[in-house]
C-alpha cells in the first residue's frame, strides 16, 4: 500500500482524512492543469482552506485520499503543511475505491496507536467551503457516542443532495436518503463528517459508497447523528464552476463579516473584493461585486469584472466586461472582450480583441480568435 | 441640355427597411453621412450639361422640402420634388410628369431608382447612347428605310446565376449590346446579366409609354379594370416598358462592373455603408477622417471612417474601419466602433462596444455594452455574388442573424448584451437580448 508520511510521526492530537478522489472532471478545465485540490478558491487552493480549520480545530493529521497526481500535490503542500505543523499522509489509491473505500485503505493511520484507538476522527468531502464547524462537531459527537455525526445544512433543493432525516431534539438521524426524487426534508449531507474507529468495521476494501452502503445501516442501528451547520453560517459544494462563484461570493462576504481587513478597498472598487497584494488594477475600472484577482494579475484600463475569480498571471486587457467567469492562469483577455455565463478559460488561454465569450470551458493553451456566443468546450 | 428623374417611391414603399423608415424616409437615411439619394445627386451633378434634377415620389412634400433647399444650395443645380397624388408605378409617375420633365426640351434624361447604390457610370452611359443615337440617324439603310432610334439605355451588371432570378434578366446581343430579351424575376434562369434601375432615356419613350397608357385606359374602360396593377394609370417601368422594348432594336444595355447593390433591407445599409465610405477615399477624401494612430487630441483611426463635424468623438475611442458618425453623435472614453453607422445624435458611452449595428438618432448606449450584429456582405468567394436581401425569418420561424438596429429615441442600459436583434424605436431595453425583435 503505498503510502507517503510527511514531516515525522506525530500521532498524538486530532486526525482527519479528506476524499480528495479524482480527476475532478467537474472542474475541467482547471483541473487539467492542476488537482481540484491545489486550484486556488479566494487565492487559496481549496485544500488549505480545509486544513487550516482542521488544524485550527486541533487536528494534527490530515490524510489525503488522492488518486492521482499525488506528486504534484506533494510537492505543492508540503511546504505549506510544514508551516501549519500538520503533518500530512497521502493514501493513494489504485482504483477508485468511492467515498467509504478510501477509509478502509487508510485504517492503519486512522486507528492509530494502542492508548488511543478509539478516538474520533473527521472525514471531508474536498469541494466544501463554509465556516467549518469542526470544533462544534467533535463536542457534539462525543456527547452522544454513537459510531458517526454528519453534519447538515438547509438547503433550497434538496433533491440533488443526500437528504437527511433526524429527531430535532437528540439529532439521531431516522433515515439517510441519497437523493430523493420526492421531498423529504430540506436538511442534506454537508459532506463533512466524525466518525469513531468501530465504523470502520461496517467499510470493506473495496469500492464503497458512504452515503448509500454505510450510513444507512449506521442510522438502522441507533448510531448515526446529525448536527446542524449554525443558522447564517454559508456553505457550497464548489465542485463545478457556477457553484464555485457562488461559493466565492460567500466566502468574499464572509470574510466581510471576520476580516475586513482582508478585503480590498482601492479606488473602483465595489463590494466584497478581493485582491493579491501583488495583482496591478488600472484606471477608470470598476471591480466588483465578488471578485478574486490572484497573484500578478494585471487588470488594464477601464475594465469591468463582477463576480470572477482571475488566477495567477492572468491579464485582462482594456474596456473588457467579465461576468460570472474564471479566467485560468496566465491567460489573456483581449480588448471589448465580453466574457460571461459562467465560462471557464484554462491555463495559458488568449482571447483575442473584441470577442464574446458566453459560457462553455476552454482547454489550456487555446488561442480564440471568434465568438463564441453559446456554451460550448473549445478544445 | 440632360435632365435627371430619380425615383424615390413613397411611405408604403421600403417596409423592408423598417424600423430605420419609421422615422426617416428611407430615401433620406444617411449611408456613409450623406442621405441616400444624395449620392446620386452627386453622380447626376458630375455630368456635363445637366441642369435639372426631380425627385419623384409620393411622400409628402413637407418630408423632402428641406432636403431639396440643402441639396440646391449645396449643388447650384435646379433640384424639384414631383409629387404623386397616389402610387403611379414607377413609369406611370414619369409619364403622369411627362411636361415637366420634357421642358426645355432636354436632349435625353436619366432615370436612377432611389434605392439602389453604386458607383454610377453615368457619363460613360451618356457617351454611348448618344453614340447609338447619332450612328442610328446618320446610318440610312440601304433600302432607304432607317434604323429604329434607340429609346433607352439600361445599367447592367452581371449576378450569380442564383441571384439573378431575383432581378430584372437582361438577354443582350454580344456585339450590339441591343436587349434582345427581357424579364422581371423569372423563374427560371434567363441569364447572369440583371437591371441596375439605372437608365437614360431619349425623350421618345414617352410615346411608348404613351401607347402602353392608351392601351390600359381602353382594357380599364372596355374589361373593367386590369389585374393586379393599383389604379388605371399605373405603369410599371420594368414589366409594361422594358419587357415590350426588348426586341425591338430600341433598347440596349450598358453592362458595367463597378460597385452596385440594391438598398432593401437595414442590413444591406451596412455593406452600402462601406462601399459608399470607399468612393470616398478614390473620389473625395476630404469626407473621410484623417486616420490616425490615436493621441492626447485625436482618436485612433482605422481605416475608412466618416464623422460628421458637429460629432464628439473621444480621443480614447478608436473607429473604423467602415464607420460612420452621425451629426452631434456622441462617442465616449474607450469607445469601440467597427462596421456602424450612428445617426443624428446617437450617445454611446465609455468603454461600449459597437460591431455590425446601426444606432438610430437619438440612441443611447450604456457604458460597457455590447450592440453586435451579424454582417450579411456578398458571398467574397463567389464572383459576381450580391448582397442576399434575406427574409427577416428563416423557414424554421426563427430570426435571421443579421446587423442589430437601434430605432431612434432606443435606450439600451450598460452592462448589457445586444447581439442579432432589432428594437423599434423609443424603446427603453433593461436587459440583454440576443436574436430578437423588440417591440
Amino acid at each position: 500500500m503505498p503510502v507517503v508520511n510527511e514531516g515525522g510521526n506525530k500521532t498524538s492530537g486530532m486526525k482527519a482524512l479528506i476524499l480528495v478522489g479524482g480527476y475532478g472532471t467537474r472542474l475541467r478545465p482547471l483541473t487539467l492543469s492542476r488537482p481540484k485540490p491545489l486550484v486556488e478558491f479566494a487565492n487559496k487552493p481549496m485544500l488549505m482552506h480545509q486544513v487550516e480549520a482542521l488544524v485550527e480545530a486541533g487536528v494534527t493529521t490530515v490524510i489525503l485520499a488522492v488518486s492521482y497526481r499525488a506528486q504534484q500535490m506533494e510537492e505543492e503542500l508540503s511546504k505549506e503543511a510544514k508551516k501549519l505543523g500538520v503533518n500530512l499522509i497521502y493514501s493513494c489509491e489504485r482504483e477508485p475505491l468511492g467515498t467509504a473505500g478510501p477509509l478502509a485503505l487508510a485504517k492503519e493511520h486512522l486507528v492509530g496507536s494502542n492508548e488511543n484507538e478509539d478516538e474520533p476522527f473527521f472525514v471531508l468531502n474536498s469541494d466544501i467551503i463554509c465556516d467549518f464547524p469542526f470544533k462544534e462537531m467533535m463536542a457534539f459527537h462525543k456527547k452522544h457516542a454513537g459510531e458517526g455525526t454528519i453534519c447538515v445544512t438547509k438547503v433550497e433543493e434538496p433533491s440533488k443532495y443526500g437528504v437527511v432525516v433526524y429527531d430535532s431534539d437528540t439529532g439521531r438521524v431516522r433515515e439517510f436518503i441519497e437523493k430523493p426524487r420526492e421531498f423529504v426534508s430540506n436538511r442534506i449531507n454537508a459532506g463533512m463528517y466524525v466518525l469513531s474507529p468501530k465504523i470502520l468495521n461496517r467499510i470493506p476494501l473495496r469500492p464503497t459508497s458512504i452515503e448509500k452502503e454505510v450510513f444507512p445501516g449506521v442510522a438502522a442501528d441507533g448510531a448515526l447523528f446529525a448536527i446542524e451547520l449554525p443558522p447564517g453560517g454559508f456553505w457550497m459544494d464548489v465542485g463545478q464552476p457556477k457553484d464555485f462563484l457562488t461559493g466565492m461570493c460567500m466566502y468574499l462576504g464572509h470574510l466581510r463579516q471576520k476580516e475586513p481587513s482582508k478585503l480590498y478597498s482601492g479606488a473602483g472598487v465595489i463590494g466584497n473584493v478581493l485582491v493579491h497584494p501583488s495583482a496591478k488594477i488600472g484606471e477608470d475600472c470598476r471591480i466588483g461585486p465578488n471578485v478574486t484577482l490572484g497573484p500578478e494579475v494585471v487588470v488594464e484600463n477601464g475594465v469591468r469584472i463582477s463576480r470572477c475569480t482571475i488566477l495567477r498571471g492572468a491579464r485582462v486587457r482594456s474596456h473588457s466586461w467579465l461576468e460570472g467567469s474564471i479566467v485560468g492562469w496566465g491567460s489573456s483577455v483581449g480588448q471589448w472582450v465580453r466574457l460571461e455565463g459562467a465560462a471557464v478559460l484554462g491555463e495559458d488561454v488568449i482571447v483575442g480583441d473584441e470577442l464574446y465569450i458566453n459560457g462553455g470551458q476552454v482547454l489550456p493553451h487555446k488561442n480564440i480568435s471568434s465568438s463564441v456566443p453559446e456554451p460550448t468546450i473549445i478544445m | 441640355m440632360l435632365k435627371a428623374v430619380i425615383l424615390i417611391g413613397g411611405p408604403q414603399k421600403g417596409t423592408r427597411f423598417r424600423p430605420l423608415s419609421l422615422d426617416i424616409p428611407k430615401p433620406l437615411f444617411p449611408v456613409a453621412g450623406l442621405p441616400l439619394i444624395q449620392h446620386h445627386i452627386e453622380a447626376c451633378c458630375s455630368v456635363p450639361n445637366l441642369k435639372e434634377i426631380i425627385l419623384l415620389g409620393y411622400f409628402p412634400a413637407s418630408k423632402l422640402s428641406q432636403f431639396v433647399t440643402e441639396m440646391t444650395q449645396e449643388y447650384k443645380i435646379n433640384i424639384r420634388y414631383l409629387q404623386e397624388y397616389t402610387s403611379l408605378g414607377t413609369a406611370g409617375g414619369l409619364f403622369h410628369f411627362r411636361d415637366q420633365i420634357r421642358s426645355g426640351n432636354p436632349e435625353l434624361f436619366f432615370v436612377l431608382n432611389g434605392d439602389v447604390c453604386a458607383d454610377f457610370p453615368l457619363t460613360e452611359m451618356l457617351e454611348s447612347h448618344r453614340a447609338r443615337v447619332q450612328a442610328a440617324q446618320s446610318n440610312e439603310q440601304a433600302d432607304g428605310s432607317t434604323r429604329p432610334s434607340p429609346l433607352i439605355t439600361i445599367l447592367a451588371t452581371e449576378a450569380t446565376p442564383q441571384q439573378s432570378m431575383n432581378y430584372g434578366c437582361i438577354v443582350e446581343d454580344r456585339e450590339t449590346f441591343e436587349v434582345k430579351h427581357y424579364v422581371e424575376k423569372p423563374s427560371t434562369f434567363v441569364s447572369p446579366l440583371i437591371n441596375c434601375g439605372v437608365y437614360i432615356c431619349s425623350l421618345g419613350i414617352f410615346q411608348t409609354i404613351a401607347s402602353i397608357f392608351d392601351k390600359k385606359q381602353e382594357e380599364y374602360y372596355n374589361y373593367g379594370g386590369n389585374e393586379g396593377n393599383n389604379g388605371k394609370e399605373s405603369i410599371r417601368f420594368e414589366q409594361d416598358l422594358l419587357m415590350p422594348l426588348a426586341g425591338t432594336g430600341k433598347a440596349f444595355a450598358f453592362p458595367t462592373t463597378n460597385w452596385w447593390s440594391q438598398l432593401k433591407t437595414a442590413g444591406s445599409a451596412i455593406y452600402a455603408n462601406r462601399h459608399y465610405l470607399e468612393l470616398f477615399r478614390k473620389k473625395r477624401p476630404d469626407r473621410l477622417h484623417p486616420t490616425g494612430r490615436g493621441d492626447a487630441n485625436t482618436p485612433r483611426i482605422i481605416g475608412d471612417v466618416h464623422v460628421h463635424p458637429t460629432a464628439t468623438v473621444h480621443p480614447t475611442a478608436v473607429l473604423g474601419p467602415n464607420v460612420s458618425i452621425g451629426k452631434g453623435a456622441v462617442v465616449g472614453p474607450g469607445v469601440r466602433i467597427r462596421e456602424s453607422i450612428l445617426l443624428a445624435g446617437a450617445h454611446v458611452s465609455d468603454h461600449s462596444l459597437v460591431l455590425y449595428s446601426v444606432l438610430g438618432s437619438g440612441s443611447t448606449v450604456g457604458a460597457w455594452a455590447r450592440v453586435e450584429g451579424t454582417p450579411c456582405d456578398p458571398n467574397p468567394d463567389k464572383p459576381f455574388a450580391k448582397m442576399e436581401n434575406a427574409p427577416l425569418f428563416n423557414s424554421d420561424g426563427r430570426l435571421n442573424p443579421s446587423i442589430t438596429i437601434l430605432g431612434c429615441s432606443v435606450t439600451v442600459p450598460s452592462e448589457v448584451i445586444l447581439l442579432n436583434s432589432i428594437v423599434l424605436p423609443y424603446k427603453e431595453l433593461t436587459r440583454s437580448f440576443k436574436n430578437e425583435i423588440i417591440l
